[in-house]
């Protein structure tokens, strides 16, 4: 039995990185980025003592958490047309996916801006700063590096979730190969070719989260 | 006589059922060191952080210079704020921002909060860090630093905004005994240049040659006050004597 068609593999390896770095990177990295901004609105928000400003907020996060990713995609593509409201397949799937990621991101930023020593506030406010100053110039630069590691967990999940719209027809990295594997019904070969990418990715950023941590962590007593 | 910089009266605060501040007056002369001694849980350092609005009593006012705050009135972020404006404190953990350098974290009051010019600020922050003996660790980070040094620290921050007041929540008790000193004598010599201060303290030595007037606290009142020649050497109250009898007498 010969599973694997080296050749095919060979030939397969340019388009695959293709769909990559053409489709599943610059996805992952808008919608991460994306993502991180909600995240921090979201996380303030249910910080706030004020209930009409927090409810909402929590309103989000349960609804997004409490339904498939799937669900939520297909609700963006293929449901909102019905609503008047027809988007192509690219905004569609940085719209949910960024939806997505904002909200498990908010519970990370939440519990890291919780997680910085109430004394920190304290000496901000005794020093003149407001809240938003203090926020930004204490709270959050120390929260930032509380939140790496959940963080990362989250932006490693977005890599595989971004295989998700390929059933709304963007063309990134599982796309390319069920688009290449189809004719041939070689999908053993190119699937495999595309997890061996997946995996080199997410290695790739586990790396670079041990570095990022060490790197945030030498100021900070052990 | 002009009024004095500080004056605080009235105050009132409870912790749920626990009333921890039942009328207390506190006032302090322009160049003048106020120690605040008693007991745990007497109220003294929930008087200090009433002083700047990090706790709010239900009822009393509090005044340091022309800004006043009526407690009692449930005052806004703004008003709050106004009256912290006038004083800088010293906590008993530091408090330092662990992510910024030692000279970063004396300008952070003056560039951050009162947008005043970053080279100008670090110009001054250098001459307090000078002043605390520290000009050498200016681009430090606050975990390189021994604990004496990081309260030196944080003396140079809580002076960099130019406070009319200067509060010091229990700076030695975090420390080492060894670095006790260091800190003191730092606090000794801004006592010296005409700072006034407002000290919550267990160090009796310190407040016996350092203090101007001594407030002993016990149970959210002002039990005795006076200069630390008559309240920590000839007490007139029975709790006084025996709050200091235990200190000399731990055993």
């Amino acid at each position: 039995m010969n599973a694997i068609d080296w050749d095919l593999v060979r030939s397969s390896l340019g388009p695959l990185f293709g769909g990559l770095v053409t489709g599943t990177l610059p996805l992952t990295a808008a919608t991460f980025a994306l993502g991180l901004v909600i995240a921090v609105v979201v996380a303030l928000m249910r910080l706030s003592g004020n209930w009409l400003v927090s409810a909402p907020a929590r309103a989000y996060v349960s609804v997004i958490r409490g339904t498939p990713l799937l669900l939520q995609l297909f609700i963006v593509f293929f449901g909102l047309p019905s609503l008047g409201i027809t988007l192509d397949p690219w905004p569609s799937a940085i719209i949910a996916l960024s939806l997505n990621v904002g909200a498990y991101a908010s519970e990370a930023v939440r519990g890291a801006i919780l997680a910085v020593p109430r004394g920190q506030w304290e000496a901000a406010m005794t020093v003149g700063m407001g809240r938003v100053t203090t926020l930004r110039r204490v709270v959050l630069p120390q929260a930032a590096r509380i939140a790496v590691p959940s963080l990362s967990n989250t932006l490693i999940s977005l890599v595989k979730d971004t295989s998700l719209v390929s059933v709304i027809l963007v063309t990134e990295l599982l796309r390319k190969a069920q688009e290449i594997a189809a004719p041939s019904f070689a999908f053993f070969t190119l699937y495999g070719v595309a997890a061996v990418y997946y995996w080199v990715v997410c290695l790739v950023l586990s790396f670079g989260q041990t570095r990022l941590e060490t790197k945030l962590s030498r100021h900070v007593a052990v | 006589m002009s009024a004095p910089l500080l004056e605080a009266r009235g105050l009132v605060k409870s912790f749920g059922d626990n009333r921890v501040l039942r009328g207390i007056d506190v006032t302090v002369p322009a160049g003048s060191v106020t120690c605040l001694i008693g007991p745990s849980g007497s109220g003294k350092t929930t008087v200090l952080r009433s002083l700047n609005g990090l706790e709010m009593p239900e009822a009393g006012t509090v005044r340091i210079g022309d800004v006043q705050l009526d407690c009692g009135s449930r005052p806004d972020a703004r008003a709050v704020a106004r009256l912290r404006g006038q004083s800088g404190m010293v906590f008993q953990a530091h408090n330092l921002f662990p992510h910024l350098t030692v000279l970063d974290n004396v300008t952070s009051g003056p560039v951050f909060a009162q947008g005043r010019s970053k080279a100008e600020a670090r110009e001054e922050a250098r001459a307090l860090l000078e002043r605390v003996g520290l000009a050498d660790k200016a681009d430090s980070y606050p975990v390189q630093l021994s604990g004496g040094q990081q309260q030196r620290v944080g003396i140079a921050r809580a002076l960099a905004t130019k406070p009319k007041v200067v509060l010091f929540d229990e700076p030695t008790s975090a420390l080492d005994p060894e670095l006790v000193g260091e800190v003191l004598r730092v606090m000794q010599s801004l006592a010296a240049e005409g700072w006034t201060m407002v000290v919550v303290t267990h160090e009796m030595r310190f407040a016996r040659q350092v203090a101007d007037q001594v407030l002993f606290l016990d149970g959210g009142v002002v039990v005795e006050q006076g200069p630390p020649s008559e309240v920590l050497v000839e007490p007139r109250e029975a709790r006084t004597r025996q709050f200091l009898q235990r200190l000399l007498d731990p055993l």
